[in-house]
């Protein structure tokens, strides 16, 4: 079985698409390269890092979009987030079940500074508004760049996140924070501190990813389905909702200093052992403790 | 500037607008219309607690007062840099914080946002740039780092950004810049209320700053290139 972390975006693609159906939107036929990089002579791609399209997953309908780590570490620029805002608006005028985002990301890209800022901010503004519309926008993320930065806004502004316990999901990462306030604030080079403050499995305790699925491309593919299935509504009492959830998790973990601390809140009578546990056993735990 | 000044400036039939904290909240008076007031001072770093108070302060102006239009009063160093707020999900407190606006907006809330000092990166993204529209002091500055630490993450001379920052938009801080680029609708001189009250007549109902951009001569591609991705 296939690796997501380890594929890049195409091939990400190949893997959770229904074979055949993938129809590229703006490939690298089209040059569409950033000026931005030209005027620092730094190489540019064709695609932009980005790969847009119209699929079936599972026999649904979708646009896909999927983000390349190995282009600049799937940072946004101009053109990037033009080419996902785009096709987040696409889904407005087409019959489809939902919109895919496959982010690996470092968040905006400071090569382009300004455009790459804005180019972010008219992403987040098209998923609230495709979402306001009805349209479900589901997230994944499990590559090796994770996603931060505004990236990491987006994709907490998306109906649903799947991700594997390889993934990585937050605002600020470990590096930006550790250059603001020294390396006793957030040792970046601490594996595993990363790995509980903004990894997979303390992601999907907390609640911030609605599906945990192993690293392999077909799992991706069914929790994917699943969330598409599921529908979205994105109204007041949806905001309201999260709003009490969020205060809730505030006022309980607020004084938390380390991830294990919150599992340990939580239920998890042995938290070190989190790291260690397969992720249907941390999933069938996680289930036991939310219906207790 | 002191958000006293641009509280009195923007609204002079009168405001209760008070800070608690870095969090601005209350009401303000322009000619016949009454905005809810929100917003952030002291270059606040938006941390879980006050994009949460935000996000507060908009889903009660949705239920006590439907239809009244919302104006973000910017000035953030940007998120806070801390691990326990990424710990507690700062980026789903902030995405949160987006979402209420969206749904306010959804439901007949002009949203207007005024940089009226400093706006950096993430502490910008939940406010002023999701609004209908945003602008901006003259002095103000938005950015997504300074020159220097952005010279060393890009491995870039910092001669060489400080130059491309004279010829080019996409490098320098200045508001200005955010004009040319479409994000920011215009730099508010004189009379504030007066811009205030033109704006939330005129705000667009959707997002156009990128054809604002193409228009200005700022953002050449970002228009065309979502165009395409729409269409072909």
């Amino acid at each position: 079985m296939q690796s997501y972390y380890e594929a890049n975006a195409r091939e990400r693609l190949d893997g959770l698409l229904d074979p055949g159906t993938f129809r590229e939107i703006l490939p690298p036929v089209a040059r569409t390269l950033s000026p931005h990089l030209q005027a620092l002579d730094l190489p540019a791609a064709f695609d932009d890092g980005i790969v847009i399209g119209t699929a079936k997953l599972e026999g649904l309908a979708v646009l896909v979009a999927a983000q390349e780590g190995g282009f600049m570490g799937g940072a946004v620029g101009e053109v990037q987030g033009a080419k996902i805002t785009g096709l987040l608006e696409r889904a407005r005028n087409a019959e489809v079940a939902g919109i895919v985002l496959l982010l690996e990301t470092g968040g905006v890209r400071l090569q382009e500074a300004n455009a790459g800022l804005i180019a972010v901010s008219e992403v987040i503004r098209a998923i609230c508004a495709t979402r306001v519309a009805g349209i479900p926008v589901i997230a994944a993320i499990g590559g090796q760049y994770g996603c931060f930065g505004g990236m990491g806004i987006a994709a907490a502004c998306c109906t649903g996140i799947v991700m594997s316990e390889e993934g990585r999901l937050g605002l600020s990462g470990p590096e930006v924070i550790e250059t603001a306030h020294g390396v006793e604030e957030f040792d970046s080079r601490d594996r595993a501190l990363v790995w509980r403050t903004v990894g997979g499995k303390h992601r999907f305790l907390l609640g911030d990813c609605d599906v945990l699925v192993d690293d392999r491309i077909d799992a991706f593919r069914r929790a994917i389905a699943q969330a598409l299935r599921e529908g979205d509504r994105l109204d007041l009492d949806a905001v309201e909702r999260e709003h009490a959830l969020l205060q809730r998790r505030v006022d309980r973990f607020g004084g938390c200093d380390d991830g294990a601390d919150i599992w340990r809140d939580l239920g998890f009578p042995d938290p070190e052992n989190v790291p260690l546990l397969a992720t249907d056993a941390l999933v069938a735990i996680s289930q036991r403790l939310r219906a207790a | 500037m002191d958000w006293h000044d641009v509280t009195a400036r923007l609204f002079p039939e009168g405001h209760h607008v008070v800070a608690d904290g870095d969090l601005l909240a209350g009401t303000g008076r322009c000619g016949d219309t009454t905005f809810a007031v929100i917003g952030s001072a002291h270059h606040a770093e938006i941390g879980v607690e006050l994009a949460l108070a935000m996000a507060r302060l908009v889903l009660a102006t949705m239920r006590t007062h439907p239809g009244r239009p919302i104006v973000f009063l910017v000035d953030t160093a940007g998120q806070r840099l801390r691990r326990r707020d990424e710990l507690l999900g700062l980026n789903r407190c902030m995405a949160h914080l987006a979402k209420c606006v969206e749904v306010a907006r959804s439901r007949g809330h002009r949203v207007l946002g005024l940089v009226y000092d400093q706006a950096l990166s993430g502490g910008f993204l939940a406010t002023g740039m999701m609004a209908d529209l945003c602008a901006a002091l003259p002095e103000s500055e938005i950015r997504v780092m300074n020159l220097s630490a952005m010279a060393r993450v890009t491995r870039q001379p910092v001669e060489r950004l400080a130059e491309l920052a004279r010829s080019s938009p996409v490098f320098a801080p200045g508001a200005i810049n955010y004009v040319k680029m479409g994000a920011i609708d215009a730099l508010w001189e004189g009379d504030l209320a007066a811009h205030l009250a033109a704006a939330v007549a005129d705000a667009p109902a959707t997002d156009t700053r990128r054809d604002v951009g193409q228009a200005r001569g700022g953002r050449l591609l970002a228009a065309p290139i979502a165009l395409r991705a729409n269409v072909e």
